[in-house]
């Protein structure tokens, strides 16, 4: 089934012919809106009558998540506040996060897009969503929600954690269909055996799952523990939400971008040059209808490749890979973006503690740990050598890591110059997942 | 006053930790004169009575040990049923609160001596000198 036959099957050239338009419009308004990409085009000599073609999207200067924080909070919005009717943002200190903004027409379209993707996972207004993806400033969550409901489905809005609860839930309330990331999923198949359940015959037929990495191995075992098709979704809050891409049900290859609304390219993350169709490189999307929070070139720093083949679904949408890999440091840990130099921005807030860390990053069993190695200072201990100083300490890393990045840690103190010295490029992470 | 100066050391959980102190203070020819290890599930601290704090606490950091001091109290303990517990009724009725206390190997003719570390620990000494017990200056401690 298809959400939007019109949008979903346009033939390329008209497609196409769609997205130039659309790309010369949001040019105009945020070169006359936002002073940021006014600067950013002048810097670049490019002005938005310049853009006649898809090809000269590529004149574009890029946008880069540096660029959202340093116009932190409402610096990229086009719109004025009175317009804006929802923020979501993605974790980070203060100052370091990234604030993003919908218009009424945003949420719209978003709930579109949402209920597109569960259409393209063989979903119904018959189909009751257990929606375990995080409520709050988080995307997942509403933006999950809002797309079952214009679907017409039932929403269980349980949002993250509360595993024993989770399981009563999707036996008693018997859901159709569950949207969390796709290690939480592992997580409540298994949690839901330890407590005798047989997870297989719950109600449950279809999986949306996204927000982090995964591969084959993980979507088999997931299908073979809950019974379920297990489907791949994909958004970054900067460029919308979960819903920028969805994996259809009759392929299973690759998940189909809603190029009506977003245009994706790769590019080469060492020299920005845009590589032909096929190549593996780095995602690029540019929003051609977003109001309050448009973005031109956005690098998302994630690893994909685009295939504009026909698909058996009869979609004309191009597919891009599952995503491989970044071309930065960041981490997804049970689902949430951190950068290494967040964590570092933590605990050089913390007394006491040298400013040599190690993180280590392990799955055990089907949930991330993240494990923070810091070194014990003089300062700290020289005072009073108390064992209660130290453990002071340490639940209060625990606990900050917890509140800014709203990430679940291991604190292990080590004795000093135990972690080791760099010279040049540090390397702070040791990353031991296989997925 | 009558302090004894501690020295604790910060310990992983690991093979090998406590035996690189011993081995450390041995080289160095420092006597340990009572000890106590506090562990919690991931790191230890080592809490030492020596007779040479000064050179010790050089000799730990010179090897990169995370050194601290605390001040503890000596207190001599009648070595008989009950010794113990008339100190403790005096902290308690002056409601000072005892942190940890470990024995010390040595004995102080008919009796023990107990170290402890306490939340007030001035206060602690006058209340047990008003008691009638005694508690044992630093010098005494390092040299028995």
């Amino acid at each position: 089934m298809i959400y939007n036959e019109e949008f979903e099957t346009l033939p390329r050239e008209a497609l196409e012919a769609l997205q130039v338009k659309r790309l010369q419009q949001v040019v105009q308004r945020v070169y006359h809106t936002v002073g940021f990409y006014k600067r950013s085009f002048d810097n670049a000599g490019v002005k938005p009558d310049d853009i006649k073609t898809l090809d000269d999207l590529r004149r574009l200067p890029f946008t880069t998540k540096q660029d959202l924080r340093d116009n932190y909070p409402y610096g990229l919005f086009a719109v004025p506040m009175s317009s804006v009717v929802r923020v979501h943002a993605s974790s980070g200190t203060t100052g370091r996060s990234t604030v993003v903004g919908y218009t009424k027409r945003d949420i719209d379209t978003w709930s579109e897009l949402m209920a597109r993707c569960f259409v393209m996972a063989g979903l119904t207004k018959n189909d009751i969503i257990h929606n375990a993806y995080g409520y709050g400033l988080f995307t997942g969550g509403l933006g999950a929600h809002y797309g079952a409901e214009r679907l017409g489905a039932s929403v269980i809005p349980i949002s993250g954690g509360n595993t024993k609860r989770q399981i009563m839930i999707l036996q008693d309330f018997a859901p159709t269909a569950i949207c969390a990331t796709p290690s939480y999923a592992l997580y409540l198949a298994e949690q839901g055996e330890e407590m005798g359940v047989d997870m297989r015959s719950l109600k449950l037929r279809v999986g949306v799952l996204g927000a982090e990495p995964w591969s084959e191995k993980m979507r088999r075992q997931i299908e073979d523990k809950l019974n379920i098709t297990a489907l791949d979704i994909y958004g970054l809050s900067e460029v919308m939400g979960p819903g920028v891409a969805m994996e259809c049900t009759e392929a299973r290859q690759g998940l189909h971008i809603f190029e009506d609304h977003f245009i994706a390219e790769i590019i080469d993350p060492e020299t920005g040059e845009t590589l032909p169709e096929g190549e593996t490189g780095e995602l690029v999307f540019t929003t051609v209808t977003k109001e309050a929070f448009p973005l031109v070139r956005y690098r998302t720093r994630d690893v994909s490749r685009l295939v504009k083949a026909p698909c058996r679904c009869g979609r004309t949408l191009v597919r891009m890979d599952r995503i491989t890999g970044r071309s930065d440091d960041m981490l997804i840990i049970r689902g949430v973006n951190v950068y290494p130099s967040q964590i570092e921005g933590v605990l050089l807030n913390v007394p006491g503690i040298e400013p040599h860390y190690m993180l280590i990053v392990d799955r055990e069993g089907t949930l991330d740990t993240l494990e923070v190695q810091v070194e014990v200072g003089e300062t700290v201990f020289a005072e009073t050598g108390e064992v209660k100083v130290l453990q002071e300490l340490s639940r209060r890393i625990t606990k900050d890591i917890k509140d800014y990045l709203g990430i679940s840690s291991k604190v292990k103190l080590v004795e000093p110059k135990t972690i080791q010295r760099f010279e040049g490029k540090a390397k702070r992470v040791i990353d031991r997942r296989t997925i | 006053m009558n302090k004894v100066e501690q020295i604790s050391i910060f310990l992983e959980n690991k093979p090998g930790g406590l035996e690189f102190v011993t081995r450390v203070l041995k080289d160095a020819g420092i006597n340990i004169r009572a000890l106590s290890l506090a562990d919690t599930s991931d790191f230890g601290v080592l809490r030492l009575i020596v007779n040479d704090v000064e050179k010790a606490k050089r000799i730990l950091k010179e090897n990169g040990f995370t050194v601290g001091r605390t001040s503890v109290v000596a207190v001599l303990v009648p070595d008989r049923p009950g010794g113990l517990h008339g100190i403790l009724e005096s902290l308690s009725k002056e409601k000072i609160n005892v942190e940890y206390m470990y024995a010390f190997v040595e004995r102080s003719g008919e009796h023990a001596i107990i170290i402890f570390r306490f939340d007030a620990t001035d206060r602690a000494i006058d209340s047990l000198t008003k008691s009638g017990f005694t508690v044992l200056p630093g010098e005494k401690v390092y040299s028995l």
